[in-house]
């Protein structure tokens, strides 16, 4: 009895110490150090595990992603080109419920974002009724006049969109970015589900966790639903890659074999009489739809850089001709921008005529005399963004930066106002994490991955970054974060 | 779905890459060992040397090193970036290749492919010396077994197959033909001296060199002779390793892309030709119209199927 007491007096001493840890929500435990509902089988897994199980799990993880090849470059490192992105080994689970109400609320933005990215270019309503400022979208560098009046299949613009999305309480969701141009990170997704199954069969086996294995089947239902309507027989569909030196080049390869898809590089591809053709071993072979992993600037010298090698020459006008589908259509960019996020709120009031179901987080506008000054005055405590940014890059996280780092921003903002945007620091909520003491909080967040096609189909959980470093709310791969399994229950 | 060009090019590269990383081993494996052997003095560096000859290296060697001795040979051919057909260089463009076409290629395939780079990587060239060298040259030519393994098991008999096969074996044609070629001299009639210390050294050389010292003995029971040498590695069609052995398999690929495309190409005639200088040829006839000749036409007859089939198949 004596020594049980002892186990026990410890486990609520690291109980107490996991708590002071942890962020105003923690996704596992509540404030009083019990166990939130979806995660009890899990709780008592935990507890079962021999003392440096999930230490030789993580090793096995590491082993495994490397052997795969599952490695991502990073910019501006010449330590080595390939890295691995961390894996944590205790899954970050869902209930059904939350499920269902988050994967409404992104129905509902995706379905608004894709009317808007119709009437932009189209007939401007939303900029007539003064909704949205006329000069924010026509003088936005993400805008494509190349795109006006033209009719993509369906009318979709953003097929395949990951939302970003954190949590700061029980059923508080805030939506940080839509990303409808290109989100990468869907490969993680499946990989991580796979390499759970393969390191904790058994904790699979004490809960119905839905599945994410139908994303490529859906992917390529998705792509095969936009196929434009002039062609013959089954879509031939292609991935094109900016090829094997892009940090996201394992998942271009990945998704094309998990559809059965060719994987195409630039110059595998080119233009005659207004039709996209292949060169394959036999000679040119038509293609009806491609997935693009390339930035709207690169896809097509003749439109758009002159310079970008890896492009397909012609490529748009075959696409506006209407002989080609291209996913994501260029000029989606505009529907992410960091400045018409702010927005999207009118947004989906405006075409849906509909309350928004998730919040937008609040955002400063430093262009404005009485935001910026405000801004300026409590920079320690707010987050500080570049409009353009993206990764994690050129970006200032208010309570744990220095003084020469805040001082640095605010000259950058009164330099150029327009070029950042400005959020409160949001109190991400926290998950169990593996770490090198044992357990800990760590920050989260969420990127489900929705398709938009004949239907519109999100794939249950997404992928979760996660911040490893204690205390640290940057979760990009390229600053250190990690990523979790998720698991939405079934009921 | 059809292959596209690139990817039936990368197929076809990549296993020639890892043949040739095997090559590479095999070759450092008998130069080093000849070296540890040899019993006069220099006699060590000459045959470094005439291995190095037989890679088609030597110039390219002489260029960045004085002395040919264990360390810097195998220096070179193990680990300089510089050296295109190093162990190194074979093996991080046959992963680029596989990268490339990661989709065309099994799970099996593509791990065996990343798992040697990322091995050899590991490898620190200073701790390379004595018997670790000779343990990194068996592990390179159990990769290629690996890699060959890996193919025969789990590869469809697709386009894909084929392309790769063909690669691999007109590599190992191509090494066997010039190995035969830098020692052809020591294979001539007239030049044999029964018994001498110095052929039986140089033809040790050449059998170790295709693995065939051992079971030259099953086939020939008999003691090293040059014409049965040069036999073994050119005519015998159950030696692994030989120039018949190497075509009857480019052949068997190119029937089967024939019978995949439903046509025969320049390529399928290129093949053709080579086949023909085996083909119901004896020692005797090469001999008189000159091994040294006939092996400088195999190589180039060898050369004109990789081009006829790059053509044919829109590689680029």
């Amino acid at each position: 009895m004596c020594s049980n007491g002892n186990a026990v007096g410890s486990a609520a001493n690291a109980a107490q110490e996991y708590m002071s840890d942890s962020a105003p929500f923690d996704e596992m435990y509540n404030a009083d150090g019990s166990v939130r509902d979806p995660y009890l089988e899990l709780d008592a897994w935990l507890k079962e595990q021999p003392a440096q199980a999930l230490k030789l799990m993580s090793a096995d993880a590491e082993g495994l992603f490397r052997r795969l090849g599952i490695t991502f470059a990073v910019y501006g490192s010449n330590e080595s080109t390939e890295r691995l992105i961390p894996f944590d080994i205790i899954p970050r689970i869902i209930s059904a419920a939350e499920w269902r109400r988050l994967s409404k609320g992104i129905e509902q933005r995706v379905r608004a974002l894709n009317a808007f990215l119709h009437d932009i270019y189209h007939r401007q309503e939303i900029l007539k009724a003064g909704r949205v400022p006329e000069a924010l979208i026509l003088q936005n560098s993400a805008f494509c006049p190349e795109m006006m009046g033209l009719d993509p299949a369906k009318g979709i613009y953003s097929h395949i969109i990951g939302v970003d999305i954190v949590r700061v309480g029980p059923n508080d969701f805030y939506v940080l970015e839509d990303n409808v141009r290109t989100p990468s990170g869907v490969s993680y997704m499946l990989e991580n589900r796979e390499a759970m199954l393969h390191l904790a069969p058994d904790l699979f086996q004490r809960h119905k966790v839905a599945p994410v294995e139908t994303y490529a089947e859906n992917l390529r239902r998705t792509l095969e639903s936009v196929a434009p309507e002039n062609r013959q027989g089954a879509p031939t569909i292609a991935v094109l890659t900016p090829g094997i030196y892009n940090s996201a080049y394992f998942e271009h390869s990945f998704l094309a074999d998990q559809m059965g898809a060719q994987l195409c590089e630039g110059p595998d591809l080119f233009v005659e009489g207004g039709k996209v053709y292949m060169r394959t071993t036999t000679g040119p072979e038509r293609v009806d739809v491609i997935y693009r992993r390339i930035d709207d600037d690169f896809i097509d010298p003749l439109t758009f850089r002159p310079d970008s090698l890896l492009g397909v020459p012609g490529l748009f006008d075959a696409y506006r001709a209407g002989n080609v589908t291209l996913v994501n259509a260029p000029g989606t960019g505009i529907a992410d921008d960091k400045a018409v996020y702010t927005y999207v709120p009118e947004i989906i009031e405006f075409y849906l005529g509909e309350k928004p179901l998730l919040n937008n987080v609040p955002t400063y506008n430093c262009t404005d005399e009485e935001q910026r000054n405000y801004v300026l005055a409590n920079i320690e405590e707010l987050v500080v963004k570049e409009v353009h940014g993206s990764g994690g890059y050129g970006m200032l996280v208010g309570p744990t930066s220095t003084k020469a780092m805040r001082e640095e921003f605010k000259r950058r903002i009164l330099a150029r106002p327009d070029n950042y945007i400005v959020q409160p620091t949001l109190a991400l909520s926290t998950c169990p994490t593996s770490v090198k003491a044992g357990i800990a909080p760590r920050h989260v967040d969420l990127r489900p991955y929705v398709l938009v096609g004949d239907k519109i189909r999100i794939t249950p959980g997404g992928l979760t970054r996660v911040a490893l470093k204690k205390g640290s709310l940057v979760v990009n791969s390229s600053q250190g974060g990690g990523t979790k399994d998720t698991w939405v229950l079934e009921e | 779905m059809r292959m596209l060009g690139r990817t039936a090019a990368n197929l076809f590269w990549l296993s020639r890459y890892v043949e040739r990383a095997e090559n590479m081993a095999r070759l450092l494996e008998v130069g080093y060992r000849m070296s540890l052997t040899a019993r006069r003095e220099g006699g060590a560096s000459e045959h470094l040397v005439s291995m190095l000859q037989a890679a088609e290296m030597d110039e390219a060697f002489n260029a960045k090193h004085e002395v040919a001795d264990v360390a810097t040979v195998s220096h070179f051919m193990l680990f300089d970036e510089e050296n295109p057909s190093s162990v190194r260089s074979c093996l991080l463009a046959a992963r680029t290749n596989a990268r490339s076409v990661r989709t065309a290629l099994t799970r099996d395939v593509w791990e065996t492919i990343n798992a040697a780079w990322l091995e050899f990587s590991q490898i620190r060239p200073r701790d390379v010396t004595g018997a670790r060298l000779q343990d990194v040259l068996q592990w390179v030519k159990q990769v290629s077994n690996q890699f060959r393994g890996a193919m025969t098991g789990t590869v469809l008999r697709g386009d894909g197959y084929m392309f790769s096969t063909i690669g691999g074996y007109v590599e190992r044609a191509d090494n066997t033909a010039r190995i035969l070629d830098m020692k052809y001299y020591v294979l001539l009639p007239r030049a044999t001296l029964v018994g001498g210390d110095v052929d039986i050294q140089q033809w040790t050389l050449i059998l170790r060199a295709a693995s065939a010292h051992r079971s030259y003995r099953h086939v020939y029971h008999d003691r090293y002779k040059a014409a049965n040498i040069a036999d073994y590695l050119i005519l015998r069609p159950e030696m692994p390793r030989s120039l018949r052995f190497c075509m009857i398999h480019i052949n068997r690929s190119l029937d089967g892309l024939s019978e995949i495309y439903g046509t025969r190409q320049d390529c399928h005639l290129a093949a053709e030709e080579v086949t023909a200088m085996l083909v119901g040829n004896t020692m005797e006839r090469i001999f008189q119209h000159g091994l040294h000749e006939f092996l400088t036409e195999f190589i180039a007859r060898n050369n004109r199927v990789t081009e006829t089939l790059s053509d044919s198949y829109n590689f680029y």
